[in-house]
C-alpha cells in the first residue's frame, strides 16, 4: 500500500504545519486559530498530514469555489497522491468499488444520476409531513419521560435514523443495528479491522434487503435501485454500496447538526428566541443554512488530487499532488461572510460550503435541510424552556470522527 | 436596456436541484434523472434576483447569466 507510506521529506517539508491544525485549548468548537493566519497570508499552502505526505491546503471561500468544480481536480482515491483522511480510509480504498464518492465525470455523473431520483427537490418536499410526524412523536415521548434527558439519544440520533430508514425502506426493527454500525464505521478512532468487519455486516444486510425488494418493491430508494439493477442500469454491488454510503453519510451528520446546533443556540439566547418565536418558513430555512455555515461539521474531510498542473493565485499545484479543502476556513472567510465568527440567523448564508462544492456536493443536502428545518423549527417552539442540564464545561467533544460533534447533551425544561 | 440571458450547461449539471430551490420559476428538474431544465431563458426584472442566486449556489458551475 504505497499511498500509506511517507514520502521522502525534503528540507522545506520539515517545517510544514501539521494538518488538521491544533485547536484552541480553551474552546472545544472554535475553528483552529492558525487557520485564520493561513487564510490571510498563505491561502494555498502545503501542509503535512498523518502519513507524512504533504498536500496543498486551500482555505479561502473563493479559491474553493473555483477549484472544487474544476475537472482537473479529482476524487480518485486510488491515485498515489490522494491525501486520505486517515489510515482506515487509505486501507479500504483499494477494496472499495468505484462509487459516486470516488469517481470523476463522466463516470461520476452516470452513477449520481442513477441514485438521485429520491433526492429531487419535489420528492424531498413530499417527505415533509412524514418528517414532521417523526419529530412530533419523538418530542411527545420526550415530554412524557423523565428529565433531564440526553438530547442526542432522545432526539438528535433517532430523527435521521428514522428518516433514512423511511427513505431507504429499512424495516424499523433493524434500527438499533444500523445506528450502532454506522457510528462505528464513521469513528476514526475505531480499529480498522473492526470498522471493516462492521461495514461488511452492513453491506451483507443491505445486499439481502435489496434482493428482497427486487421481488417485493415498495416506494423507497432501495426498491428504486433494485429496479435499476434489474434493468441493467447499475450493478447489484453498486446498489449495495450506495445504500451503505447513504446510510452512513446521512445519519451522524444530521444528528451532529441537531445536537451542536442546539448547543450553539443555548450559547446565543437571542438567536434561540428568534427560532422559538417564529413560524416563518423562510427564516427557519435561513437559520438552518446559517447554523450549517457556523458549525461546518465536516471540517477537514474534503480531499482531492490534481490530475493536471493547476495554477491558483501565485502557486502551481502539480499533477499528482493532493489537495485538502478546509470547509470551515471557507465558511468563516470574512471576504465571503462579514463578521463570520458571529452567529446571525438572519444573514444571507446560502453560499456556505458546509455541504462541499462541485459535483460531489452533498447528495443528501435537500433532505438534511428538511430534517433540520423541521427539527429546529419544532423543538424549541414546542419546548420553550428547553435548556442545558449540565455545565457546558463538562461536555465531551468528538475530535476523531469524520464529523465534529458533542458526545451527549443533557437537557431539561 | 440590457437583457439577461440564462445559459445552462447541461452536461455539467449534477442534478443537485439547488437552482430549483433558489429560482423555482426559472428552473425545474427532469423527473427521471434530476437534470435541470430551463423554464425562463430570459427572466424578467422580477426573476433576475432569483436567477442570480441560482447561479451563485450551483455547485457545478453549470449556470451562467449573460448580459446582452
Ligand atoms: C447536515 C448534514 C450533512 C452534512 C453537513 C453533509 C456534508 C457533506 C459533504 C461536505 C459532502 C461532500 C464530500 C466531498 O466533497 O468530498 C457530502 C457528500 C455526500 N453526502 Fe452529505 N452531508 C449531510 C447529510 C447527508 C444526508 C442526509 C445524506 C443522504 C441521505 C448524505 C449523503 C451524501 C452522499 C451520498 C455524498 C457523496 C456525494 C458525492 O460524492 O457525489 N449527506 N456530504
Ligand atoms: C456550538 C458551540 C460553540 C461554538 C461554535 C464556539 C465557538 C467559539 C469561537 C468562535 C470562539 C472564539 C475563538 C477565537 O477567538 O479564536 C470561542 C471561544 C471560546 N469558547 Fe467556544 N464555542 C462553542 C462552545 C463552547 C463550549 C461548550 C465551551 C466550554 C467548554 C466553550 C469555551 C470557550 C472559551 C473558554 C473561549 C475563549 C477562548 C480563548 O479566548 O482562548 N465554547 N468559541
Ligand atoms: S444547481 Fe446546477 S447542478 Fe444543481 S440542478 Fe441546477 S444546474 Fe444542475
Amino acid at each position: 500500500m504505497s499511498e500509506a507510506l511517507p514520502r521522502p521529506a525534503d528540507d522545506a517539508a520539515e517545517e510544514l504545519p501539521e494538518y488538521p491544525l491544533p485547536r484552541s485549548a480553551r474552546c472545544p468548537l472554535a475553528p483552529a486559530p492558525a487557520v485564520r493566519e493561513l487564510r490571510a497570508r498563505h491561502p494555498v499552502t502545503k501542509v503535512r498530514i498523518w502519513n507524512g505526505s504533504t498536500p496543498w491546503l486551500v482555505t479561502r471561500h473563493a479559491d474553493q469555489r473555483a477549484l472544487l468544480p474544476d475537472p482537473r481536480v479529482s476524487d480518485d482515491d486510488l491515485d498515489p497522491g490522494f491525501p486520505h483522511v486517515n489510515a482506515h480510509r487509505a486501507m479500504i480504498a483499494p477494496v472499495t468499488p468505484r462509487l459516486i464518492t470516488n469517481t470523476d465525470a463522466p463516470e461520476h455523473t452516470r452513477l449520481r444520476r442513477t441514485v438521485n431520483g429520491p433526492f429531487l427537490v419535489k420528492r424531498i418536499e413530499r417527505m415533509r409531513a412524514p418528517v414532521q410526524r417523526i419529530v412530533d412523536d419523538l418530542i411527545d415521548t420526550m415530554l412524557a419521560g423523565p428529565r433531564p434527558v440526553d438530547l442526542l439519544t432522545a432526539f438528535a440520533l433517532p430523527v435521521p435514523s428514522l428518516v433514512i430508514a423511511e427513505l431507504l425502506g429499512v424495516p424499523y426493527e433493524d434500527h438499533d443495528f444500523f445506528q450502532r454500525s454506522s457510528s462505528l464505521v464513521l469513528d476514526g478512532a475505531a480499529a480498522p479491522e473492526e470498522a471493516r468487519r462492521v461495514s461488511g455486516e452492513l453491506a451483507a444486510y443491505l445486499d439481502d434487503l435489496i434482493k428482497r425488494k427486487t421481488d417485493d418493491p415498495g416506494e423507497d430508494v432501495l426498491s428504486e435501485m433494485a429496479g435499476r439493477v434489474r434493468d441493467g442500469e447499475m450493478s447489484h454491488t453498486e446498489a449495495v454500496h450506495m445504500g451503505v454510503a447513504m446510510l452512513i453519510a446521512g445519519h451522524e451528520t444530521t444528528a451532529t447538526m441537531i445536537g451542536l446546533g442546539t448547543l450553539a443556540l443555548f450559547e446565543h439566547p437571542d438567536q434561540l428566541a428568534l427560532l422559538r418565536e417564529t413560524d416563518d418558513p423562510k427564516l427557519i430555512a435561513n437559520a438552518v443554512d446559517e447554523l450549517l455555515r457556523y458549525l461546518t461539521i465536516v471540517q477537514t474531510g474534503v480531499r482531492r488530487v490534481a490530475k493536471e498542473d493547476i495554477e491558483i493565485g501565485s502557486v502551481v499545484v502539480r499533477k499528482g499532488e493532493g489537495i485538502v479543502f478546509d470547509l470551515h476556513a471557507a465558511n468563516w472567510d470574512p471576504e465571503a461572510f462579514p463578521e463570520a465568527e458571529r452567529l446571525d440567523l438572519t444573514r444571507p448564508a446560502r453560499t456556505h460550503q458546509a455541504f462541499g462544492h462541485g459535483p460531489h456536493q452533498c447528495l443528501g443536502q435537500n433532505l438534511a435541510r428538511l430534517e433540520l428545518q423541521v427539527a429546529y423549527g419544532t423543538l424549541y417552539r414546542r419546548i420553550p424552556t428547553l435548556r442545558a442540564a449540565a455545565p457546558i464545561e463538562d461536555l465531551s467533544f468528538d475530535r476523531t470522527g469524520t464529523t465534529y460533534g458533542v458526545h451527549s447533551l443533557p437537557v431539561t425544561w | 436596456m440590457t437583457t439577461t440571458r440564462v445559459e445552462l450547461d447541461e452536461p455539467k449539471c449534477v442534478a443537485s436541484g439547488q437552482c430549483v430551490l433558489a429560482a423555482p420559476e426559472v428552473f425545474d428538474q427532469r423527473d427521471d434523472d434530476g437534470v435541470a431544465v430551463l423554464l425562463e431563458e430570459y427572466p424578467g426584472e422580477e426573476l433576475l434576483h432569483d436567477a442570480r442566486a441560482a447561479e451563485a449556489v450551483c455547485p457545478a458551475a453549470a449556470i451562467r447569466l449573460v448580459e446582452r
